[in-house]
């Protein structure tokens, strides 16, 4: 696997594979997503109790369960570089981490979009929507220690150890809060809890889902190409690189 | 050139020595998170009004959040002044573990910000009108509480030490990872405030102080080889 797997660890080499990919995960992406979100909006059946605005539900949830699953992702890549000294991870973990914080957010919002005409109030300090608050904080707090560094490659390890430090305290942060809210206040909602989801709604659940994760292969992808042209911008592969494209701007001007 | 050997011990109470030292002729330093402790504490009531029920209500939270606070200000001369006369960079250099180099450093900057902070939470808690059972959870949740809060805040100064303007990023940090500290001991003043039992709350505590306590060196040690390069 080592053999097979080690002449990606070459920037060149993953740059244009990374490349290759792309188009074949933009379409799928988008074919996931159109029938995924149309499905989801138009067709599935609507929530006997909170009626259409519940729809919300297909991209608030793969959202928030995205965005732990990218902080993970990116945990991954930090250890890895961490440990292995091995250069691209750091600018896969640079890729993911804005892509994360944006989920972050959007399950956040979409949360409390979902939150006001259900329950009443945009807002409530109930444990899942606390540790999510928290977990936005964890990625800003990466992503503005990548940005005070000059040097990408300080940046890198320097936000690696930190993302490190954030998902051995993430679990127990979760718990913590998890805690705290049964013990000082009760629930005023009464959670969704896990519904079994009629068969209608699955479909089109899982559609958007994957449409989700592809969305993000696609950004992340885009993102990890430009980290790796932005690290490696003094190489002969980048620099001829460029001017084959300065050549085919001229060619095409003409 | 003859090498001394330090033993371990040897090494850490002389980097503890001398952190010491060096705090005690700035007094200042010293002084400065305490007074910052004291002002924020004084000035909930001032905004929230004097009625002694609400205080109590909320007097766990004042003290454990101005803790918090004022460690965060007193984190930054855990490293600064060395890593700027370069002595940072010697003590990395040194044959000793970075293990227990910081966490001498750190055990120092506890002495110095976290048992001062001990000693005079009981009397802002006679100002905030603590529930009376709440006193010994108060001083237990402290004694337990800010060793980790050094420990964990020694990471992000780690991290922070080389940058220019540190001090706003630190606490974008910091303040996420006290969340678990600042819950379990606020849980466990009120707990005691109902005369139940909080032992709980105090093993948590003392789970997360045994944990940062061999895991957060190891990141400091790594954190300090990035910053100084």
């Amino acid at each position: 696997m080592w053999k097979w797997l080690h002449p990606y660890a070459n920037p060149e080499v993953s740059y244009h594979f990374s490349g290759k990919l792309l188009p074949w995960l933009s379409a799928f992406a988008a074919l996931f997503l159109s029938i995924g979100l149309v499905w989801a909006l138009a067709f599935a059946p609507a929530d006997y109790q909170q009626g259409d605005s519940f729809r919300i539900f297909y991209i608030h949830v793969p959202a928030a369960s995205l965005s732990m699953g990218i902080y993970f992702g990116m945990a991954i890549a930090a250890f890895t570089s961490l440990v292995w000294q091995f250069k691209l991870a750091d600018a896969s973990a640079a890729a993911l981490a804005p892509v994360g914080a944006t989920f972050t957010a959007i399950a956040l919002i979409t949360g409390a979009a979902w939150g006001e005409p259900m329950w009443g109030t945009w807002w409530i300090w109930d444990a899942r929507l606390t540790s999510e608050l928290i977990l936005l904080f964890l990625y800003l707090g990466v992503i503005s220690l990548h940005n005070a560094f000059e040097d990408k490659n300080l940046a890198g390890k320097a936000a690696g150890i930190l993302t490190l430090v954030g998902v051995i305290n993430l679990p127990i942060i979760k718990y913590s809060v998890e805690w705290w809210n049964t013990l000082h206040q009760g629930s005023t909602v009464s959670k969704l809890g896990a519904p079994s989801m009629s068969v209608d709604m699955l479909w089109p659940f899982l559609f958007c889902f994957l449409g989700f994760v592809l969305l993000i292969s696609v950004i992340v992808c885009i993102r990890f190409r430009s980290e790796i042209l932005a690290r490696n911008s003094i190489r002969p592969w980048v620099r001829d690189l460029v001017a084959a494209h300065l050549n085919q701007e001229k060619t095409n001007a003409v | 050139m003859s090498v001394v050997n330090l033993s371990y011990r040897t090494a850490f109470s002389l980097v503890l020595k001398r952190d010491l030292t060096i705090a005690l002729r700035h007094k200042d330093d010293i002084l400065n998170p305490l007074l910052f402790f004291v002002i924020v504490v004084t000035l909930f009531p001032l905004g929230i009004g004097p009625e002694a029920q609400t205080l109590s209500r909320i007097a766990p939270g004042i003290i454990w959040v101005a803790a918090l606070l004022s460690t965060l200000l007193s984190l930054d001369r855990l490293f600064k002044s060395d890593h700027n006369d370069g002595s940072l960079e010697q003590m990395l250099l040194s044959p000793q573990p970075v293990f227990i180099l910081v966490l001498a450093k750190i055990v120092a900057h506890w002495l110095i910000t976290g048992l001062p902070l001990i000693l005079i939470a009981p009397l802002l808690a006679v100002l905030l009108h603590l529930n009376e059972q709440s006193y010994s959870a108060l001083i237990l949740t402290l004694l337990l509480g800010t060793p980790v809060l050094s420990l964990l805040g020694a990471i992000g100064v780690a991290l922070t030490v080389g940058i220019k303007k540190g001090g706003v990023l630190l606490s974008l940090l910091v303040l996420p990872l006290y969340i678990p500290v600042l819950i379990f001991a606020t849980s466990a003043i009120d707990t005691a405030a109902l005369g139940l039992p909080y032992s709980g709350q105090l093993a948590i505590i003392a789970a997360l102080f045994f944990g940062s306590l061999t895991l957060a060196p190891f990141a400091v040690g790594a954190a300090l080889k990035v910053s100084t390069n």
